[in-house]
């Protein structure tokens, strides 16, 4: 099982955790899951199949984006992160 | 007085409403924050005869910054030069061109002082003690000198291999730098998760609505000092794209106002170096999709942000004003920086020769019209940046202490290109 962050406004969403263990084997089926167990977590990250655009999500320390996007496979242990995308600058 | 004209957060997205508080996205759907104003109550305590008393810093504008009462950080910010620039105007074949000088932006020379005396004046309304921030530079300094000012403790997060002067200046104020192995993007996701988890007020993070207003004061100084007018083109450098976005909402905002004497017409010029141009690329290409950079590379430190919060923002502002988005290596950056200091003895940052060296393109391919009005956007301060020019200029020459020998080495210089009898080129009207 992978560990999930949950960004901290979006815990009430998530059953008041911060980061929840969820088993999938890429980065696309992990926040499936996620989304089933939580589906007002689903609805907030995805438009339709796709991650909505100010939703970055890291696998460990890498943007998905720079590897294989929701296809990104995923191994135990590793920490899946979802990080608004609206800061800085 | 200012107490209602703030009325709340927004998305910008599906425009849900939130009370002022230190979020920056919405929890429906990611969406970007933005302060709401009463804009019908500013305009009747915003008018050019009230400013005629106010003192020259950003907080003049007070009804269109995000703040409810007085400003208790950064007070002295603002009101920086808008320099009518005749000889460079001359080299570049403007006929009206202005350069808006933040290098010399109090206290930490550059135009984070204005976000940041928003941010953290908000800071200390919600109750924060700590602050913080995600930094390639400018900011960090910022935070950390206007923290100092204000008693508040700060945590600046850089990425590792920023230029001494940046890093030096911010240690200097006694704030906490740690420095991140990685590039900003991954400071800026740390500080994402850092902000909230420990409740701490991070100026680019939970308090990013109200800290991204503080740059609209550059737009409306801008515009006063061109006596109540928009500039036909502004090219602004683009980081994360907040900037260029809100010079143009200042404009807007005065216009709406009824402040203006013409109504706003500016074509919004973005300017990135080519080793991290994500914005511009995405401009240049026609794409609504703004593609990350994974690994920037350039000497423009402070511009040095692979995956812009504002991106998206700043290409659908320059498509819709009739802009456009140019990139330049690091060579015509260097000499961008080099020509600005000969022409108008202004040493700015990397950045600056960023901005310099797309406008001479932008005029190249015919997209900045000569005779228009045009400002320059200087956001920081050449000193902090040394390390860019190192090993590029003349070095002194060293002479024994004779007569004879200075006689020798003036006889040796050729004369200079740029300087013209009467110490200024004939034609130039500054």
């Amino acid at each position: 099982m992978a560990t999930v962050r949950i960004p901290t406004p979006l815990r009430p969403h998530a059953g008041g955790q911060d980061k929840v263990e969820t088993a999938g084997a890429t980065v696309g089926e992990i926040l499936a899951n996620l989304g089933t167990a939580f589906p007002a977590l689903r609805e907030r990250l995805f438009d339709g199949a796709e991650l909505r655009r100010f939703v970055n999500v890291y696998l460990n320390n890498e943007d998905i984006r720079y590897l294989d996007d929701l296809a990104t496979p995923v191994a135990e242990n590793d920490e899946v992160s979802i990080i608004p995308a609206v800061a800085g600058g | 007085m200012s107490a209602e004209l703030v009325t709340g957060l927004q998305c910008r997205l599906c425009g849900k409403r939130y009370p002022k508080k230190a979020l920056n996205f919405c929890t429906e759907d990611f969406g970007p924050l933005e302060v709401a104003y009463d804009y019908e109550a500013a305009a009747r305590t915003l008018t050019r005869s009230a400013l005629v008393a106010r003192p020259r810093t950003m907080w003049r504008y007070k009804e269109l910054l995000p703040i409810d009462g007085e400003p208790t950080v950064g007070q002295h910010v603002g009101g920086t030069p808008l320099i009518r620039a005749g000889r460079l105007a001359r080299v570049l074949g403007l006929r009206e061109l202005y350069l808006k000088n933040d290098a010399v932006n109090h206290p930490s020379l550059s135009f984070k002082d204005r976000v940041v005396a928003v941010a953290l004046s908000k800071a200390v309304e919600l109750g924060f003690q700590t602050v913080g921030c995600a930094s390639t530079g400018n900011l960090a300094g910022s935070v950390a000198a206007n923290a100092a000012a204000a008693g508040l403790e700060a945590y600046v997060l850089i990425p590792d291999g920023l230029e001494q002067g940046k890093v030096l200046g911010a240690t200097i104020y006694g704030a906490r730098v740690i420095a991140v192995q990685g590039n900003y993007d991954h400071v800026n996701r740390l500080c994402s998760q850092i902000a909230f988890r420990y409740g701490w007020g991070f100026v680019n993070v939970n308090l990013r609505p109200y800290y991204a207003e503080g740059s609209k004061s550059m737009g409306f100084e801008i515009a006063e000092d061109l006596g109540w007018r928009a500039p036909d083109h502004v090219v602004a450098p683009m980081a994360g794209g907040s900037l260029i976005g809100k010079i143009y909402k200042a404009f807007r905002e005065f216009e709406r106002l009824d402040l203006l004497e013409a109504p706003v017409r500016t074509r919004m010029f973005g300017a990135q170096a080519t080793g991290c141009n994500p914005i511009s690329a995405t401009v240049k290409s026609g794409s609504s999709r703004v593609k990350p950079i994974r690994h920037p590379d350039t000497i423009a430190k402070s511009l040095a942000i692979g995956d812009p919060a504002d991106g998206y923002f700043a290409s659908k502002l320059i498509g819709e004003t009739g802009g456009w988005s140019e990139d330049v290596d690091d060579e015509a950056i260097v000499d961008a920086m080099t020509l600005l200091a000969e022409t108008e003895g202004i040493w700015a940052e990397t950045a600056g020769g960023v901005t310099l060296a797309v406008a001479m393109k932008l005029i190249e391919q015919g997209k900045i019209d000569r005779d228009g009005s045009t400002v320059l956007c200087i956001t920081g301060n050449g000193l902090k940046t040394q390390e860019a020019l190192i090993g590029k200029l003349a070095r002194p020459v060293v002479i024994e202490p004779t007569l004879e020998a200075f006689e020798n080495v003036v006889e040796s210089y050729a004369p200079s290109p740029l300087v013209s009898a009467g110490g200024v080129l004939a034609g130039s009207s500054a």
